[in-house]
C-alpha cells in the first residue's frame, strides 16, 4: 500500500503527474515555438560571435548551479533560485529557453524535480515567461538610464517571481477551486509558492550581481560582442 | 597609478563581500525566525493545496526515475551543482588568464 503513495520530492516546479493530461500538452504547445526562436537565436549568436561559446555555456552552468541550491526561506519551507535572469541580460530571452530547457530536463529524469509530463509547463514558467520578465525590465531601467546593477539585480529577482507568480497561475488554471474559482486557487497557490520566493529572489538578484561583475572585470570583449557594455568603457 | 588601480579592487572586493554577506544573511535569518519551521519543498506543500482544492486527484504519471534516498539525491543535486560551478570558473579562468597575458604583450 505505502509503495502506491506518491513520494514528495522538494522542488518548486510542478510535479510529476500533478497537472492533467490536457494542460500538460497544452502548456507544452505554448512553449514549442519560443524553444524554436531559441533555437535559432543561439545559432546566430554563435555564428556571428563565435568567441561568445564559452560565456553562453556559463550562464547555462550558473542556471545549473543555482536551480541546484535549495535555500530555506521565510515561511519555513525550502526552493531555490533560477539561474535564468543572467543568461538572459547576456543572450535574449529567447536563448534562454533552450538552457532552461535542459536544466528541467536534468532535473525531471535524475532527480525526480518537476518532471517529464510537466516540462511543457515548467519550461513555460522558467524558461519562457521568467526570461521574458527579465528581460524587459533590464530593457525599462537601461532606458530610463537605471544604473546597470539595478537593472540587473530587478531583471534578475522579478524573472524568478515571475516564474513562480507563472506556475501558480497554471495551478490554478488546472485546479480552479470549488468555491471562489480560478482567484481563489491562484491565491492559495501563490501563498505556497511566491512569499516563499521573495527572499530567494533578492538573493538571486544579489548573485547574478556578483557574475556579472565577474564577467565584467575579466571578460570586456565578450560583453562587447553582445553589446552589453559599448565599446569604449 | 598602482595605488589607484589597487584601490579600486579593494573597494570592489568589499563590496563584493557584503553581497555575499547579505545573502547567507537571507539564507540563514529564516532558520533562526521560522523556529518549528519544516523546511520542506514548496511543491509538496502546493501538493497539499491541489488535495484541498480536489480531493480525487490522482497523479497520472510517477518519476521514471527517483533517487532511492535524501542522501542519493542531495548527491545528485550536488554533482549538478559541481558541474555547474566546474563551468562557470573554468571560464572565469580562462578569462583572467586571457586579460593578464594581453596585458603583458601590451
Amino acid at each position: 500500500m505505502l509503495l502506491l503513495l506518491p513520494q514528495t520530492t522538494y522542488g518548486m516546479h510542478i510535479m510529476e503527474g500533478f497537472l492533467p493530461v490536457r494542460w500538460c500538452i497544452s502548456w507544452g504547445v505554448f512553449t514549442i515555438p519560443f524553444l524554436l526562436v531559441g533555437f535559432f537565436s543561439i545559432q546566430k549568436i554563435i555564428s556571428e560571435h563565435p568567441r561568445t561559446k564559452m560565456l553562453l555555456a556559463m550562464a547555462g552552468a550558473f542556471a545549473f548551479v543555482l536551480s541546484a541550491l535549495k535555500i530555506p526561506s521565510v515561511t519555513g519551507s525550502c526552493s531555490h533560485p533560477t539561474g535564468i535572469g543572467f543568461g538572459t541580460i547576456l543572450f535574449g530571452p529567447t536563448a534562454m529557453s533552450i538552457i532552461g530547457l535542459i536544466v528541467l530536463l536534468f532535473q525531471a529524469i535524475l532527480l525526480a524535480h518537476g518532471g517529464l509530463t510537466t516540462i511543457g509547463a515548467n519550461t513555460f514558467s522558467m524558461a519562457v515567461v521568467g526570461p521574458l520578465v527579465a528581460f524587459a525590465i533590464y530593457k525599462i531601467i537601461k532606458k530610463a538610464s537605471g544604473p546597470q546593477w539595478l537593472a540587473i539585480f530587478l531583471a534578475a529577482a522579478l524573472g524568478n517571481l515571475s516564474t513562480y507568480i507563472m506556475t501558480s497561475v497554471q495551478l490554478a488554471l488546472a485546479f480552479p477551486s470549488e468555491a471562489g474559482g480560478f482567484t481563489a486557487s491562484l491565491l492559495k497557490f501563490m501563498s505556497v509558492f511566491a512569499i516563499t520566493q521573495i527572499p530567494l529572489a533578492i538573493s538571486e538578484g544579489i548573485l547574478t550581481i556578483l557574475i556579472f561583475n565577474a564577467i565584467k572585470a575579466y571578460g570586456k570583449q565578450e560583453l562587447k560582442d553582445l553589446k552589453i557594455i559599448s565599446k569604449e568603457v | 597609478m598602482e595605488d589607484i588601480k589597487d584601490s579600486k579592487s579593494y573597494k570592489s572586493i568589499i563590496k563584493n563581500l557584503i553581497l555575499v554577506a547579505i545573502v547567507i544573511t537571507l539564507a540563514v535569518l529564516p532558520l533562526i525566525i521560522v523556529k518549528d519551521g519544516e523546511f520542506g519543498g514548496a511543491d509538496g506543500e502546493a501538493e497539499e493545496v491541489i488535495t484541498d482544492i480536489n480531493a480525487d486527484y490522482e497523479p497520472w504519471f510517477s518519476p521514471i526515475f527517483e533517487p532511492k534516498s535524501g542522501e542519493i539525491e542531495s548527491l545528485l543535486f550536488v554533482l549538478q551543482a559541481a558541474i555547474g560551478s566546474a563551468v562557470v570558473f573554468y571560464g572565469l579562468g580562462y578569462m583572467r588568464g586571457r586579460k593578464k597575458k594581453e596585458e603583458v604583450s601590451k
